[in-house]
């Protein structure tokens, strides 16, 4: 648990931004309290720090968004340092530039010390909020929810790939191949995000299984000629959900099920639906929610405020719909994590 | 039953590979266990169409299946004259299993054994049918809810009636009379058993009967049983005849008028 990498938060995230913008702004407003007597003091107390202060925050805001790829890759004290460094010289140039028009200027001594108090606040709340929000507590959790969904499938899974051994080697053989593909990947390292490409695969390596035992009651309907391949997403966000639609959707019928996964781009964002037949009397919610839990948690923990999933009984169905930035893989990225796992 | 009839077996699985497996195995066994599948089924209710006329030994009943679930089966399985023996059997199921262990019922777990198995069906041939209180006891324990059907045993045949098409039930002497719009059934079941299964949907007005709370449509005034002052009448749909409701309930019952 003590092994959090200590890192610096992604300024190129809008939770990220909009935290910043609100602590530096509350700061400046009590700064504001602590000088005034009366209600128009406070007001003019403020716009006399805000003349400062805002410039400074937007250039920093700017700087910090330009550099953040190449401070992400600093050592973290390097890092927060170079950050300082660069929040001070935006203050001095803004002082620096206000004295040449302003009659009575807020001091360099001053607005040095406010700026430099403010980022030191900031650095602490994000590496606390890196600590709390830790991959290594997420993974315990998901691998808590792993242990608890999966018996069921396995079991069964493996009873209906005995059931193929004598009539049909080859499928059986096919079969316990997946499952083996499957099981790598569930046990791998969850922190990593992966590209949207390997995790459709795995859900269709998935679905061959159950395809296995239940044959024809299980019917699959993919729309995702327009899904981004490169897009990077978190592992086993899809598979785990697939595998509730067909606990939930599916197995209770005894007539076919459909599933639909439908993954579409839409500028910078990357859509994903999930459709399965809901059966009012079959719902086990407890297992579904940690799991639609576990999954909008690691959502947070990978793109912050940008992401967002919402659930929901529509008509005859229960659908699922995510909603994610569309960061790209390096192109040569995917290759070399799939030959390496 | 001689030691050279094979055993009768009866497969309730919703998985077509997992009935297949299965009867391989029983296959196998065949040579030290003679035994015959004398049917299949892919759920429960399936099964309690296709039980064959002549007596099954034993009931292989998967767990976890749609439309009416293995313990389910059991329990209106257990009202025949003749019930055969259950080993149930599920790939993974903690709360069933541990039902199972403490009413000593029967299981198997999938992938199956072949010896496992053999050692199953003894056992089930030697100790016969299952009792119908540890079904119920360990239906409860598992956290299986309200049955969807009850299930009345006529001319040696089950017939299922659908807890939804029920208006109302009346214990008698022995028994208990279910009304449905249509028509009545005996059923050989405690009133007060059933108002704890089913309270959720049931309602007691009476001593002896429990009236569909979804069906109630009104109260009305009437003459009191013994005669003595005003009481008050539940009616409902689907029933021709006025429930009387007891002093004791008509503060339970009434608060349904105004919903």
């Amino acid at each position: 648990m003590s092994q959090v990498p200590d890192k610096l938060p992604d300024f190129r995230n809008l939770g990220v931004i909009a935290r910043i913008l609100i602590v530096v702004n509350v700061a400046a407003a009590v700064a504001a309290a602590v000088k005034a007597t009366t209600f128009g003091q406070l007001t003019d107390a403020f716009l006399d720090i805000a003349l400062v202060l805002e410039p400074v925050l937007i250039a920093s805001l700017a700087l910090l968004w330009a550099a953040s790829p190449w401070l992400a890759k600093r050592p973290y004290w390097i890092g927060l340092a170079l950050v300082a460094v660069g929040v001070m010289w935006i203050t001095a140039a803004v002082v620096h530039l206000r004295e040449a028009v302003d009659t009575e200027p807020l001091g360099i001594i001053r607005a040095g010390s406010f700026a430099l108090l403010v980022t030191a606040f900031l650095a602490g709340y994000f590496h606390l909020r890196n600590r709390a929000f830790s991959p290594a507590l997420a993974e315990a959790r998901l691998q808590a929810l792993q242990a608890r969904i999966r018996p069921h499938f396995l079991f069964n899974t493996l009873n209906a790939v005995l059931s193929l051994v004598r009539k049909d080697p080859k499928r059986a053989e096919h079969a316990l191949e997946d499952l083996a593909d499957l099981y790598r990947i569930v046990m791998a390292d969850a922190n990593n995000l992966t590209t949207l490409a390997q995790e459709l695969d795995l859900v269709r390596q998935y679905l061959n299984l159950e395809q296995l035992r239940l044959g024809d009651r299980l019917a699959v309907d993919w729309k995702v000629d327009e899904a981004p391949r490169d897009a990077l997403v978190p592992p086993l966000l899809l598979q785990p959900l697939v595998e509730n639609a067909v606990y939930h959707g599916v197995e209770p019928g005894v007539g076919p099920g459909k599933i639909e996964i439908a993954v579409r781009r839409d500028k910078d964002r990357v859509h994903v639906k999930l459709t399965n037949p809901y059966h009012p009397d079959y719902q086990h919610r407890q297992g579904n929610r940690m799991a639609l839990a576990n999954i909008r948690e690691r959502l947070q923990l990978h793109f912050d405020v940008e992401a967002e999933l919402a659930s929901g009984v529509k008509g005859a169905n229960y659908e699922i719909d995510i909603v994610m930035p569309y960061r790209k893989a390096k192109p040569d990225a995917a290759p070399a994590e799939r030959a390496a796992a | 039953m001689s030691a050279a009839a094979p055993l009768r077996i009866f497969l309730v699985d919703d998985e077509e590979p997992a009935r297949e497996r299965m009867k391989e195995v029983l296959g196998d066994l065949a040579a030290e266990l003679p035994n015959v599948v004398v049917g299949e089924a892919a759920n429960g209710q399936e099964g309690l169409e296709r039980l064959p006329e002549r007596t099954v030994d034993v009931a292989l009943v998967d767990i976890h299946m749609p439309q009416m679930n293995g313990i389910e089966f059991a329990r209106h399985l257990a009202t025949l004259a003749q019930p055969p023996a259950i080993v149930f059997v599920t790939a993974h199921d903690q709360y069933a299993i541990e039902a199972f262990e403490l009413n000593a019922l029967d299981y198997l777990l999938k992938p199956v054994r072949a010896q496992r198995l053999a050692a199953a069906l003894a056992k089930a041939r030697a100790s016969g049918a299952v009792r119908r209180e540890s079904l119920e006891r360990a239906a409860a324990a598992a956290g299986q809810g309200a049955r969807r059907f009850l299930s009345v045993s006529e001319r040696g045949r089950i017939h299922l009636v659908p807890v939804a098409e029920i208006v109302y039930l009346k214990a008698e002497l022995k028994y208990v009379t279910i009304h449905t719009a249509g028509r009545q059934y005996l059923l050989e079941e405690a009133l007060s058993a059933l108002e704890q299964e089913f309270g959720e949907l049931f309602v007691r007005v009476h001593r002896s009967c429990l009236v569909a709370r979804s069906r109630v449509r009104g109260f009305e005034r009437v003459v009191d049983e013994d005669g003595e002052g005003a009481g008050w009448a539940v009616v409902l749909d689907g029933a021709a005849e006025k429930l009387p409701v007891s002093r004791r309930q008509w503060p339970v019952v009434k608060a349904l008028a105004g919903g």
